[in-house]
């Protein structure tokens, strides 16, 4: 039982992290709650589909159809990720500017929620299809003792979604002067990570050369299966024994983003009378 | 497009040299052989056959490879070249018996 709700801890961790930040980053942006729910949903019924044809996307690609799919759909979660916060760093310049005068337009963003909606589907959608299929073995073997590994599953899932909103309720007790610098760099370094993890599943799909691997190896000091390890992991992206080329995705990540983001915060020079624009999710 | 020129940059790197293929079976839970010994210095396309009808995820932290493979199917992964040693991988859906080791020499 223990083992299970250790399997499923991890699984359900990374995704749950994620709504986590997204939920406080997003506090501020009326309903964005009711899209973040819709991306559980469409990620939880994809996680159904993505594990019944798991032995399909297995043998596409020549064997290895399976990494070409994580590594897509991580990209997508980068690129989505990255023009979530970009767009985030714009809100808050804009939130802070209308806390100093009277007038506020509302825009509607349509666009940028469902952004949410697609950031949180893929991340419950990657993580979820694994858990499916990790539970429909349990439930499928005559093994015995399978109801305690379900109740295993089932506390490891509480156990992850409990970190999210932990993470969330702590967000939110953030002084709101550095709250969106601390949103924005919990959602910078989730996607370097997730970029990071873009490359190694196309190494490991031999369609990017490692560049050295490993790069360096930490997992006597940091293992990736201990909790530290593991939180660092979904967090920050953090890998005990790195390839080279997954290294250059994290930074590449990282510095775009970040120039994207102090491009569209930068202070204007002359402030004009609408610019204190408040956005909205339908 | 500076992104794509990138890629392009890289497009030689990736080696198209025949590849030294090695077997895993999966049955009952157990990797079989449960010890593969591997040249160390080249790269060798490793194919493990899940003859279970669960599924199975092969994992190993010291290799930086996880793949999940369905019951009755057969799943491709890439491995090297490594540092010659032990390299230990695992069954993450059946911990308590699929366990083997991959010896890189």
């Amino acid at each position: 039982m223990f083992g299970t709700a250790i399997i499923v801890f991890r699984e359900v961790l990374e995704a749950s992290l994620i709504i986590g930040i997204l939920a406080a980053a997003t506090r501020s942006v009326p309903n964005s709650k009711r899209w973040l729910s819709a991306g559980v949903l469409a990620g939880l019924a994809g996680s159904g589909l993505v594990a019944a044809f798991t032995d399909v996307i297995g043998s596409l690609a020549s064997g290895v159809g399976q990494e070409i799919f994580n590594a897509i759909v991580l990209g997508i979660a980068v690129l989505m990720l990255a023009w979530h916060n970009i767009w985030m760093s714009s809100h808050g310049a804009a939130l802070a500017a209308s806390a100093k005068s009277a007038g506020r337009n509302i825009t509607d963003g349509s666009s940028e929620c469902s952004i949410l909606l697609v950031i949180v589907g893929l991340a419950v959608l990657r993580e979820g299809s694994e858990t499916v299929l990790f539970l429909y073995g349990i439930a499928a073997s005559n093994d015995g003792g399978q109801s305690s590994m379900l109740l295993g599953g089932m506390v490891g899932m509480l156990a992850g979604i409990t970190v999210g909103y932990t993470l969330y309720a702590g967000l939110l007790r953030v002084p709101m002067r550095w709250f969106f610098a601390a949103t924005g760099i919990l959602v910078l370094l989730l996607a370097a990570g997730m970029a990071s993890q873009t490359a190694h599943f196309l190494i490991q799909a031999d369609l990017l050369p490692s560049l050295a691997a490993p790069l360096w190896d930490t997992s006597a000091v940091l293992p990736e299966n201990g909790l530290p390890g593991m939180l660092l992991h979904s967090l920050v992206g953090y890998d005990s024994r790195p390839a080279g080329m997954q290294i250059v995705f994290y930074l590449t990540a990282l510095v775009a983003i970040f120039i994207g983001m102090k491009w569209v915060a930068r202070p204007r020079q002359a402030p004009i009378k609408n610019n204190d624009i408040k956005i909205t999710c339908p | 497009m500076r992104i794509l020129f990138f890629f392009t940059l890289l497009l030689p790197l990736v080696t198209h040299a025949a590849d030294i293929e090695y077997k895993l079976i999966i049955n009952d839970h157990r990797f079989q052989p449960v010890e593969l010994t591997i040249p160390s210095v080249t790269k060798i396309k490793l194919t493990v056959e899940n003859q279970d009808a669960t599924p199975e995820e092969f994992d190993s932290h010291p290799l930086n490879r996880e793949k999940t493979i369905a019951g009755h199917s057969t799943a491709t992964i890439y491995i090297g070249p490594l540092v010659p040693g032990r390299y230990t991988f695992t069954g993450e859906f059946h911990e308590a018996t699929a366990q083997g080791v991959i010896i890189a020499q």
